[in-house]
């Protein structure tokens, strides 16, 4: 490893003796040791931090012409829309960019999932992830109100009526969230507030993310610890360049989505304004939220003194709760899928039942798909209660790679150079 | 660079190749960049419907010899005055005066008749009084500014007082005898 | 990995584009449209004969609020051609010097005025029943155009055995069949100056497209600035793909 550098800039020099800017940078992006196996996978981290700079940088320029009033709201974005230069690219990216934040942390979570990654020691670094996920889901349901159309309005009315579940204290707290009796300008103005506050939370969240990976360092798809210098490169240029490759498709799928199906992710009831009096016939959340939704409609019955209501906000909060001890209910002595036969596949049957739970959430519930919802909830915690913690101590994991450098170059058929791997 | 990696076969040619690659791709990102900046800066200009008010069209028909009207034009008051005789000969009188900012009153007008301002002192940016016949019209029977004392004259020089300018003579355009377009 | 990966983005698509097709319930015929696909623009003269379908047949009950009259450049007209067009119509400003409120001819400033003064007015002359403002329509509604199309021209005789309520009328597209709103559009309800017949499903068509166009007046810019992004994309991603490979090729 080299040591610090000897910066020949006297400017940067003198700033870097007084405080070790330069150097720290030198260090945890330039010649930081990164194993050499990643895939494409690992790729949405960095993913992630760029599109969240773009929504505070698209945000804060919307804000800049939004007015968060119960009667103007609605024209303000709409005269964003219209009549402000290019605010309807602006406002498209930053309604577009949410959902691509999700797409790209919920990759990034499956991602750690399948290879192990909360496994220790970087089980500090899964639950700070796990905080993120938290306040990305607080601050995109706040955005969402925002618009003031109908979805907006009726959203935050069943959201907050979420905490009326709990027993005696509920009503007081929904009264206190709304600043009245009914979701009205008030509780605009509070989450257009919160709204523009909670980024800068995510960003310390997300600091503190990052601190954590530079001390454990990056996973990788073997699950094995960088043993030797040939097992890494250096960070600068080598994942500079693969996450520069992994950003432009990313753009291109971004900028379809914003220049050619901008509503795509959206709900056409959120173009009418918010009316106090009507609700839509199908009101659903937006598609990120949809496979705890799903957990939250499932609970239709009360379990001995608890009723459903409560029991479902209790189920809904329990599937994000429960990823926190996901490092304690992982039993496997070895951290990544590749290497686990049967957990392989038990990690697709959770993806599959993700999707199951996305789509009944979609889905008014009727008939045949309340019990989906049902098993496809039931299913979810049986994951991580019992087959994590059994499967990890039955199953007989394949035998492991001596090293990274091994595993790239030993020979075997799943590796290619370029670093792109098919487990 | 890390030297570590940097196989030795590698020819001074290939590294040259690389770097130009690494360098020409750079340059099409921040071109990217850059292009991306600019919708974000732009959005803080005036937008389609400021715009759409940025000219506005005054119809001077209803206005009596001797009286003022204040219409708004861009956020701001701007003066209409149909003048009288009198006060047309007594700003002509003094083209000659020993003023602040030498402006002839014909170069102020487009008609004698009517003068066109825009109703803010040049001083600190007040509105002077002087638009209704109970104002007071100054020592020059023009305008007066009641926030430091600025005296202006039938044609709006400065005469008097702190402030450096005439009143501002904003582009307007005389659509027929009765109406205008500001701006 | 990466095949699974790929198999279950196909997945999430097909999940997300039903879910969007998952309420009404109604099959909507579709209908080809000038403003579809990536190239799309709107038809100039669908559009032009669609504001006067609008102006003549709805704008009696519907209004048009977020449109201005100056955003009629955006459909080819010329700036007196919008001056005159919006001199046509009344609105109140003021107050005046006595503190009055006074009627004037509309300039293009202006935006589109409103039938009613207010919804409980709106109401009132409909029966109880609220004429959505048209501005949105289009977005605010599942099918979008094709749904809208299919609306106008949908009043067909009810089927046996379905009796419809007092003042409701039957629609084939609608949701629940049963609408408010009258068939608004009859054979030669208005007469187009350049000469088009004047069929219900031209008339349809026509006011279809105008009113996408009320909807995202800026779409065509959307387009052609998207295509170019995505050109700009492509380049920038084979070179960084290049770069890539160059530096990652002396790592065994």
């Amino acid at each position: 490893m080299s040591s610090a550098p000897q910066w020949k800039n006297p400017v940067i020099r003198w700033v870097d003796e007084r405080l070790p800017v330069f150097t720290y940078i030198d260090h945890e992006y330039n010649q930081f040791p990164v194993p050499k196996n990643l895939n494409y996978f690992w790729n949405f981290g960095a993913l992630a931090m760029i599109v969240l700079v773009t929504m505070v940088v698209t945000g804060i320029v919307l804000a800049m012409q939004y007015t968060p009033h119960v009667d103007y709201a609605f024209g303000s974005v709409e005269r964003i829309m219209r009549d402000v230069n290019y605010g309807w690219l602006i406002r498209y990216i930053h309604m577009n960019g949410g959902s691509m934040f999700f797409i790209i942390v919920y990759i990034h979570i499956f991602r750690g999932l399948y290879y192990g990654s909360y496994k220790s020691p970087r089980e500090l670094l899964w639950m700070l992830g796990v905080v993120i996920l938290l306040l990305m889901m607080a601050t995109a349901f706040l955005g969402y109100v925002l618009p003031w159309g109908q979805m907006s309005f009726w959203g935050a009315t069943v959201i907050t009526n979420l905490f009326s579940a709990l027993p005696i204290i509920g009503e007081p707290i929904v009264t206190w969230l709304w600043g009245g009796f009914a979701v009205d300008n008030a509780t605009l103005n509070r989450f257009f507030s919160l709204h523009y506050l909670m980024p800068f939370v995510l960003f310390a969240v997300v600091g503190l993310h990052v601190v954590a990976l530079h001390v454990t360092g990056s996973n990788n798809p073997t699950g094995i610890e960088i043993k030797g210098p040939q097992d890494s490169v250096p960070f600068n240029p080598y994942f500079t360049a693969k996450d520069s490759v992994g950003l432009g498709v990313f753009l291109i799928f971004f900028a379809y989505f914003v220049f050619f199906a901008p509503n795509f992710f959206g709900e056409v009831d959120n173009y009418i304004e918010a009316n106090p009096m009507q609700t839509p016939p199908h009101i659903v959340p937006e598609w990120y939220f949809l496979p705890f939704y799903a957990m939250l409609r499932a609970i239709t019955f009360d379990v001995f003194f608890i009723p459903a209501k409560l029991l479902g906000v209790m189920v809904m909060g329990a599937s994000i709760m429960i990823l926190f001890i996901v490092p304690w209910l992982d039993t496997s002595k070895v951290r990544s899928a590749r290497y686990r036969p049967v957990y392989k596949w038990l990690f697709w049957v959770l993806v599959i039942d993700c999707f199951v739970l996305g789509y009944v959430g979609a889905k008014p519930p009727e008939g045949v798909l309340v019990l989906m919802g049902q098993l496809g909830t039931a299913y979810y915690f049986l994951h991580f209660l019992v087959i994590m913690p059994i499967v990890g101590k039955l199953e007989t994991p394949l035998p492991l790679p001596a090293s990274i450098s091994e595993a790239v170059s030993g020979g075997s058929a799943n590796s290619s150079p370029s670093g792109m791997e098919k487990p | 660079m890390s030297e570590a990696t940097q196989s030795p076969e590698s020819t001074e040619d290939d590294v040259g190749r690389r770097d130009f690659l690494v360098l020409a791709t750079a340059a099409v990102g921040a071109v990217g960049a850059a292009s991306f900046v600019w919708p974000l800066v732009d959005s803080m200009n005036p937008s389609a419907e400021v715009l759409a008010l940025s000219k506005i069209e005054v119809d001077l028909g209803p206005i009596e010899e001797g009286q003022s009207i204040t219409v708004v034009w861009q956020g701001k008051p701007v003066f209409i005055r149909r003048r009288t005789k009198v006060e047309i000969s007594a700003a002509v009188k003094d083209d000659g005066a020993d003023l602040r900012q030498k402006e002839k009153d014909a170069d102020r007008t487009q008609k004698p008749e009517w003068l066109v301002m825009i109703g803010i002192c040049t001083h600190l940016g007040c509105i002077p009084l002087g638009q209704k016949a109970v104002e007071t019209k100054g020592e020059y029977g023009g305008w007066f500014c009641p926030c430091h004392g600025s005296h202006y004259d039938t044609s709006g020089r400065i005469r008097k007082g702190p402030a450096p300018l005439n009143l501002e003579v904003p582009k307007y355009k005389f659509l027929d005898d009765k109406s205008i377009r500001i701006g | 990995m990466r095949k699974t990966v790929i198999g279950v983005a196909a997945a999430v698509l097909i999940t997300i584009s039903g879910q969007a097709m998952a309420s009404g319930g109604i099959e909507l015929p579709k209908q080809h449209w000038s403003f579809e696909g990536i190239f799309g623009t709107y038809d100039r003269g669908e559009a032009q004969r669609g504001l006067q379908v609008y102006s003549e047949v709805c704008a009696g009950c519907h209004g048009l609020s977020l449109i201005y009259y100056r955003n009629l450049m955006g459909l080819g007209y010329t700036k007196d051609q919008v001056k005159a067009f919006a001199a046509e119509y009344e609105v109140e400003d003021g107050p005046n010097d006595e503190g009055e409120m006074y009627m004037r001819p509309a300039k293009p400033s202006d935006r589109f005025v409103n039938p009613f003064p207010n919804d409980k007015a709106a109401r009132a002359g409909n029966n109880g029943a609220l004429p959505p403002d048209l501005s949105l329509v289009v977005e605010a509604r599942v099918g979008g155009p094709n749904y809208l199309y299919n609306l106008m021209a949908g009043y067909v005789e009810p089927p046996a055995g379905v009796s419809v309520m007092e003042g409701m009328s039957y629609n084939a597209y609608y949701p629940g069949h049963q609408i408010a709103m009258p068939s608004p559009l009859s054979d030669e309800a208005v007469e187009y100056a350049d000469g088009t017949k004047a069929t219900v499903a031209q008339m349809a068509r026509d006011v279809t497209t105008f009113l996408t166009w009320a909807s995202e007046p800026n779409m065509e810019e959307r387009k052609g600035m998207g295509i170019k992004v995505l050109l700009f994309l492509i380049v920038l991603t084979g070179m960084l793909i290049a770069v890539k490979k160059k530096i990652w090729a002396d790592v065994h």
